[in-house]
């Protein structure tokens, strides 16, 4: 008997090593465990990129190897063992997918109801065999179509860098360069796939993009790469992430997001992060580390970020906007929930360098269960930026005594001629009011998400319009449960 | 002899947590269709008695019962006792910013509308229904489009009050000290809201501390609270009594 076990162990064990062992097999589905340079090379070559590209995701990672993982963040994790993760992972095949929503777990049936997701694009989202359901690719084809006739390129990180090398090859990196920070460096070695858009000098874009293709726009995995580039006097409105909770098996996320304004340039970027954020015990939840930046280059030129994050169980993510052209303006806005067990550390990072250069700053956090929420934000007027300008106003509302709101707000000023605002309030989710709006008819948890949505209006308001909507409905269920 | 709208028998309060007894032994019956006043001074509990019939968690009901359409009215949680017809005018109504005041109402109106099995009104329907109800209030379309009770004067606090009231057209409204912090201008307007608010079908506990506002609100009874205790009842008259002598006297000689 014993000797029976040992046999089928020595057999698990080889079998596991040749599975989990090293393969450079393109073929294959799977990038093996573990991070190294054929880690990176084997991504690289799945996606048949220039040899240029493999180059530069090769210096990002030798770098990699000699950072460190930064610990200042009020935020606390198990420490993450890099070589005992997956890479790459091609999306999954129709096979592997879900036949009907009767094979989808019903707590996340229950929420996309909650959120009023149509049937089909409940299937969608549930990954459920696309052909199967509705023929979305037509759909898309027809807005891409729009598009090109606009002359604004909208496509797949990796198809960009085959199709338009020149433009990636221009821009990638400029704004967040593979040295950045432990994170950004990361995913500059190993990112898997994300969005590229371009819009040429003068073109307003015909369409929010993404809003229309968000459900198509799955399995980019968990090292997302974005690259927005917006020429002289264009605009674009990007809507990225989804209302419905996404369920991924990567439980460590680090994506990058670059912007670029040239000259007259506007570009509105808007965000709903609802990624998995663990069970009430905290369990399972993502980790997410996001390093988004916006660089107004050009004079005149405006990028906006509007955020709202309600999902993952650690969140550390700083859009933040490098005012570099003359007149140019940068604005965040945020609302950012925790509850149950949930840590967010975010906030913005204002580089005033150009001449009357103005940013505006608008973050509303709000904690409740056993969470932790810091708003982290910096406001820098460099030396030469002559009459700058900045506004900031962090609130934060507390529901219940175990969850904790920090406000850390760095300002820095090398120019006397500078004009800097900051505001900030703590509240407590007031048992007066509570109890005024049930006296009215609302059950404790209508009246919780009644007072939350006029707490984050201010933001709301930014977002466009269906996004705004979903949000409002998407706070709500993220803060059931979390009174009495 | 048909049910009384609220029957109140030998209650007693404490407040949560601190085990002081506030309210000793009150009894009260509140047949359909009357106005009954409470009057009395400062810490007498008349506050504590409309919160109690709110639902407010912050207190503890010792012994008595409360009956309201004949059924144990605590049994219902706050919100159904509003879905149940039980308004409640605040004192100091709360601010609740972000809200507009228009946004609340349709909310508050639905989620009644729901808890009864009634149709929710769409935002059409609603709007008609809020129009009507606001001009006659003297209540400004500007004032429905800012945030409840946010930078409100004292007055406008009470009038959205009232509108309130008049919305959700309760079964038994309890009016806390609706005169304070009002002119007498002031008092006037709202009085008069809520003198057009009374009906056959609908009963109202008007709690204050002085008789002026009983001048615009005519009761068809006076209670008399003092240290928890219901010391003296009667007709109008009484409160014009209570102005002459003062609450002291009259404690006394019940004492």
């Amino acid at each position: 008997m014993a000797a029976t076990r040992e046999t089928v162990e020595a057999v698990d064990q080889a079998v596991g090593k040749y599975k989990y062992g090293f393969s450079t097999d393109i073929e294959s589905d799977k990038a093996p465990k573990g991070l190294n340079e054929d880690t990176v090379r084997f991504i690289s070559a799945k996606k048949n990129e220039p040899a240029w590209l493999l180059e530069w995701r090769l210096d990002a990672f030798r770098r990699w190897l000699t950072m460190e993982e930064p610990e200042w963040a009020k935020v606390h994790y198990p420490k993450i063992d890099y070589q005992d993760a997956y890479y790459y992972a091609a999306p999954k095949t129709d096979a592997d997918r879900p036949k009907s929503l009767d094979e989808v777990d019903p707590k996340l049936l229950e929420t996309y109801n909650k959120l009023g997701i149509p049937l089909v694009e409940q299937m969608a989202l549930a990954g459920v065999a696309v052909d199967a359901v509705f023929d979305s690719v037509s759909v898309a084809t027809t807005f891409k179509a729009k598009l090109k006739e606009a002359g604004v390129i909208f496509c797949s990180f990796s198809e960009a860098a085959q199709e338009y090398p020149d433009l990636v090859k221009q821009y990638l990196g400029t704004v967040v360069p593979p040295s950045d920070n432990y994170f950004a460096t990361l995913n500059s070695a190993v990112f898997s796939d994300g969005s590229f858009v371009f819009v040429p000098k003068g073109v307003r874009c015909p369409m929010e993009l993404s809003t229309y293709f968000r459900i198509n726009e799955k399995d980019t995995g968990q090292f997302e790469r974005t690259l927005i580039i917006v020429e002289e006097g264009a605009y674009v409105s990007y809507l990225e992430g989804c209302t419905a909770p996404m369920r991924d098996e990567n439980q460590l996320h680090a994506a990058v997001v670059e912007l670029v304004a040239l000259d007259d340039a506007e570009i509105k970027y808007s965000t709903v992060q609802n990624w998995y954020p663990g069970d009430e015990e905290g369990r399972g939840g993502i980790f997410n580390f996001v390093t988004k930046r916006g660089d107004c280059r050009g004079v005149n030129s405006k990028i906006s970020w509007t955020q709202v994050e309600t999902g993952s169980a650690v969140t550390w993510k700083y859009p933040s906007c490098i005012l570099r052209g003359d007149n140019s303006v940068g604005e965040f806005y945020s609302i950012a929930i925790s509850n149950n067990l949930q840590q967010v550390d975010s906030g913005t990072k204002m580089i005033h360098l150009g001449k009357n250069t103005s940013s505006r700053i608008i973050s509303k956090g709000i904690s409740a269960g056993h969470s932790s929420s810091t708003y982290r934000g910096l406001v820098s007027v460099h030396k030469k930026a002559e009459g700058a300008r900045n506004f900031t106003q962090c609130d934060s509302l507390l529901i219940g005594d175990k969850c904790s709101a920090h406000t850390v707000p760095y300002i820095e000023s090398k120019n006397p001629s500078a004009i800097l605002e900051h505001e900030a309030t703590t509240s407590k989710l007031s048992d007066d009011q509570l109890f005024y709006c049930m006296q009215r008819g609302l059950n404790a948890e209508e009246a919780v998400a009644l007072l939350v949505n006029g707490f984050c209006r201010d933001v709301l308001q930014k977002l466009p319009m269906e996004f705004a909507v979903e949000s409002q409905k998407l706070i709500n269920i993220s803060l059931e449960g979390s009174v009495g | 002899m048909t049910t009384p709208l609220l029957e109140i028998r030998d209650l007693h309060v404490i407040i949560k947590g601190e085990g002081k007894e506030i309210l000793k032994g009150i009894s009260l019956t509140v047949p359909e269709g009357e106005v009954h006043a409470i009057m009395g001074p400062n810490g007498s509990g008349k506050s504590t008695l409309s919160n109690v019939l709110a639902g407010r968690e912050d207190y503890e009901i010792t012994s008595g019962t409360i009956l309201y359409k004949g059924k144990d009215l605590t049994e219902l949680a706050i919100e159904e006792r509003a879905a149940a017809g039980i308004f409640l005018a605040f004192q100091y109504p709360t601010e609740i910013p972000g809200v507009t005041t228009m946004t609340f109402l349709k909310t508050a109106v639905n989620a009644q509308r729901k808890a009864r099995g009634e149709a929710e009104l769409n935002a059409v329907e609603f709007l008609k229904l809020v129009r009507g109800k606001a001009k006659a209030l003297n209540v400004s379309e500007d004032m429905l489009k800012r945030p409840l009770n946010v930078g409100f004067s004292g007055g406008e606090k009470k009038r959205a009050e009232t509108l309130q009231m008049s919305l959700f057209e309760p079964s038994l409204a309890v009016l806390d000290e609706t005169d304070s912090g009002l002119d007498i201008d002031a008092l006037k307007v709202v009085a008069e809201g809520v003198n057009a608010l009374r009906a056959a079908n609908r009963s109202m506990i008007v709690i204050t501390h002085y008789q002026r506002l009983l001048d615009y609100i005519v009761p068809d009874h006076v209670h008399v609270l003092a240290h928890g205790r219901i010391i003296r009842s009667g007709g109008k008259e009484l409160a014009l009594e209570l102005e002459r002598t003062g609450y002291a006297d009259i404690g006394e000689s019940a004492a």
